[in-house]
């Protein structure tokens, strides 16, 4: 018998511990490596956590902690996407020199954007996962902030007011669920999700119905579905690369992992298709949104922001199917999505800072100056459209399965329309880096990237490859198996 | 259920004290002085620590009075200082950019308290509580809540954002005090401790875009568009 309180609580205090060591010793170069070892405990940590993962929801720590096949592996895509963000950090922060006085700051909060995600996922009371949420926002938009700039501040300031005015209505949704059940259970009960599942069918439908898309907006805004989703390419352009991958790859599963947990409330109440088109819905709107502007999109980042919530989109839709061929999909592209992402954050930090830009149509050639890890990118921005032999290409394809036996099959033809406009946007952008006009001789990329730049993207891009080639059957049972308990 | 086991005499001083914290909204829609928000949001969250004490007298639960005195020191004292530290350190004393004048955001205002009784007796026809203190504690926790929206809509400054979910925010305290009394008291706290934490990051963040951006106004802050 594994000792999950135990290994959770390691999970919390390592990085707490490491943050106390970053900020009183003060020293960049230390940060650096404790940021690396807390990563690699962590990654371990969260994929021990994965692998020994109970067949029965676990609730352990006081009633405060629940451990699902779900939450579980919501934890591990932290736990990854963290390390990988970790080992690339180092590579990054190192060619900004000008910030190495305050370096150990970085880290430090790095550490506890971690920690704050390491928390939420785990919480079994929906008022305390509200408040892990909102912690995640805190500490993040300083990480978005960072620079200093006037972009990054505007950045940081409208991701902080869109998303907390986002998070308020998500609270009002709580609340309401919490009154709903106490014309069952009495003025006093444990807040907890089991609780509220349970109680969902004598509720009436009304109030639970506007509970739920009180909700959706409120998580939604954090998912960054459209049309909340204004803050997300912002921040996501603006933060240096290794937060945005770690607000694109960790942090918006986070917020669907709260969506799905109040969709599965409102499954028990007998509203569930209402529910899940309403979900369906926004997902559709999202890729539609998406592919708009990225059709039209100059900033390398903020095109990978339109693509998170592309990919934020296909999630929506795939839990939206309902079915566990979808919820399999999803699971499945949870992960290839938090994989490829990083990977392609690493790769446009790197041609920005080679570059000395943020826009595309100045990135020149990059195959010819950066012949391996500009081929790393575009390999990578050849499998985050969806396209074979790549992990997402088979994730993508078993929700549009799942989607074909669902209530909504009409949403399987607009997905795969919109899918095609992404891809061919997606790949006029990378013809025009890799081809296009020859750039200014002046201004032609110096720059040498180190291995700590370019690690990270190989280390992302192997697993998507081999997820796409073959999916484990282990995993296969896992996510059915995590379909049919209490998410 | 409280909400069933009422007196008259209690359910008048609710109902009081919920109209009271709506008009205090209202007072916020009419001026366009920061400070006279602030004044008129810390007599709000005062009103909804009365509401928490009367509660807990009422309905014996001994855990409001602990709420009602942190609101009364947080929300009521403590946060309307940050904000008018704030006010005084940026030396932005009135909002110069709204986008209505008072009287018309007033009617808008009102068209949305209107909005938020249909559906707050919907709800209560729903649920069989036609006619009681629930109708009222929904109307005034979805109008603040729609209130709030409309000061962050119609207001640029920074400061005004700030209020406008601070505003909301009692909204939703003000309702979950009638509705869900009950609700697990850590809960609460952890709320109110949160709140603070916000303000203080958004008080960071306002004095970053005024030294970095070089404006506390929305409207100044149109670099990142498409």
């Amino acid at each position: 018998m594994v000792n999950f309180a135990a290994l959770i609580a390691a999970l919390w205090i390592i990085p707490g511990v490491a943050i106390i060591v970053m900020l009183a010793l003060r020293r960049p170069r230390l940060a650096e490596y404790l940021n690396l070892l807390t990563s690699i405990a962590v990654f371990g940590l969260t994929l021990a956590i994965l692998v020994a993962a109970p067949d029965k929801p676990l609730v352990t720590g006081a009633h405060y902690i629940l451990l699902t096949p779900l939450g579980a592996w919501v934890l591990f895509c932290v736990g990854l996407v963290y390390l990988l963000a970790s080992i690339y950090a180092i590579g990054y922060m190192r060619l900004l020199p000008e910030e190495k006085p305050r370096l150990h700051k970085y880290y430090a909060l790095q550490a506890g954007f971690a920690l704050t995600m390491l928390i939420a996922p785990l919480m079994n009371n929906p008022g305390i996962f509200w408040i892990a949420i909102d912690f995640t926002t805190i500490v993040s938009a300083f990480l978005v902030g960072f620079e200093k700039e006037a972009e990054c501040i505007e950045a940081a300031w409208k991701y902080l007011i869109v998303v907390s005015a986002g998070l308020a209505l998500a609270l009002l949704g709580i609340i309401l669920f919490y009154w709903g059940g106490t014309f069952v259970l009495g003025p006093t009960y444990a807040l907890t999700w089991a609780n509220l599942r349970e109680v969902a069918p004598k509720v009436p439908e009304t109030l639970l119905f506007l509970a739920f898309l009180l909700t959706l907006v409120g998580f939604g805004t954090k998912v960054g579905l459209a049309p909340m989703h204004t803050w997300l390419p912002d921040a996501h352009s603006e933060g240096p690369a290794p937060v945005s991958a770690m607000l694109s790859g960790a942090l918006l599963n986070i917020a669907l992992l709260g969506i799905y947990r109040f969709l599965a409330i409102l499954d028990n109440g007998g509203y569930s298709l209402m529910g899940h088109t309403a979900l369906l819905v926004l997902g559709i709107l999202s890729l539609f949104v998406a592919g708009l502007f990225i059709v039209r999109q100059d900033g390398a980042k903020r095109m990978l922001a339109y693509s998170s919530l592309e990919h934020m989109g296909v999630l929506a839709i795939g839990f939206g199917f309902g079915g566990s061929i979808a919820f399999a999909g999803a699971m499945y592209h949870m992960l290839n999505h938090s994989l490829n992402k990083s990977l392609m954050f690493f790769g446009a930090g790197n041609m920005m800072r080679a570059y000395g830009t943020k826009s595309m149509s100045k990135m020149r050639h990059v195959l010819r100056y950066y012949p391996v890890s500009g081929a790393v990118w575009l390999l990578g921005a050849i499998a985050i459209t969806g396209a074979p032999p790549f992990g997402l290409f088979l994730s993508e394809l078993t929700i549009l399965r799942g989607g074909i036996l669902s209530p909504n099959p009409w949403a399987v033809w607009v997905m795969a329309i919109l899918l095609i406009l992404i891809f061919t946007a997606f790949m006029n952008h990378f013809r025009r880096m890799i081809w296009g006009p020859e750039p200014e001789p002046d201004t032609a990329p110096t720059l040498r990237l180190s291995l700590w730049n370019t690690l990270p993207m190989w280390l992302a891009l192997i697993p998507v490859l081999v997820l796409g080639l073959w999916w484990p059957a282990g995993l296969w049972g896992f996510f059915q198996h995590a379909f049919l308990v209490q998410p | 259920m409280l909400i069933f086991h009422l007196g008259p005499l209690a359910t008048s001083l609710f109902s009081l004290l919920a109209i009271l914290a709506l008009v205090l909204s209202f007072v916020m829609l009419a001026s366009h002085w920061l400070k006279n928000h602030v004044y008129a949001f810390a007599a709000e969250s005062w009103t909804i620590a009365a509401i928490s004490a009367s509660i807990g007298y009422y309905g014996h639960y001994p855990e409001l009075y602990v709420i009602a005195a942190l609101t009364a020191l947080f929300r009521g004292t403590f946060l309307p200082y940050l904000v008018i530290r704030l006010v005084n350190r940026l030396d932005i004393q009135r909002e110069f950019t709204p986008l209505l004048k008072p009287s018309s955001s007033m009617i808008l205002g009102a068209a949305l308290v209107i909005f938020s009784y249909e559906v707050s007796r919907q709800l209560g026809i729903a649920l069989h509580l036609t006619d009681n203190i629930a109708v009222l504690a929904l109307t005034c926790m979805f109008s603040l809540k729609l209130i709030g929206f409309l000061m962050m809509i119609l207001r640029s400054e920074a400061i005004s954002h700030i209020l406008g979910l601070l505003v909301i925010e009692n909204g939703i305290f003000l309702g979950s005090q009638i509705l869900v009394p009950g609700m697990p008291a850590l809960l609460e706290l952890v709320i109110i401790f949160d709140l603070l934490t916000i303000v203080m990051a958004f008080g960071m963040l306002v004095r970053f875009l005024q030294t970095h951006a070089g404006t506390t106004s929305s409207r100044g802050l149109q670099k990142l568009v498409g």
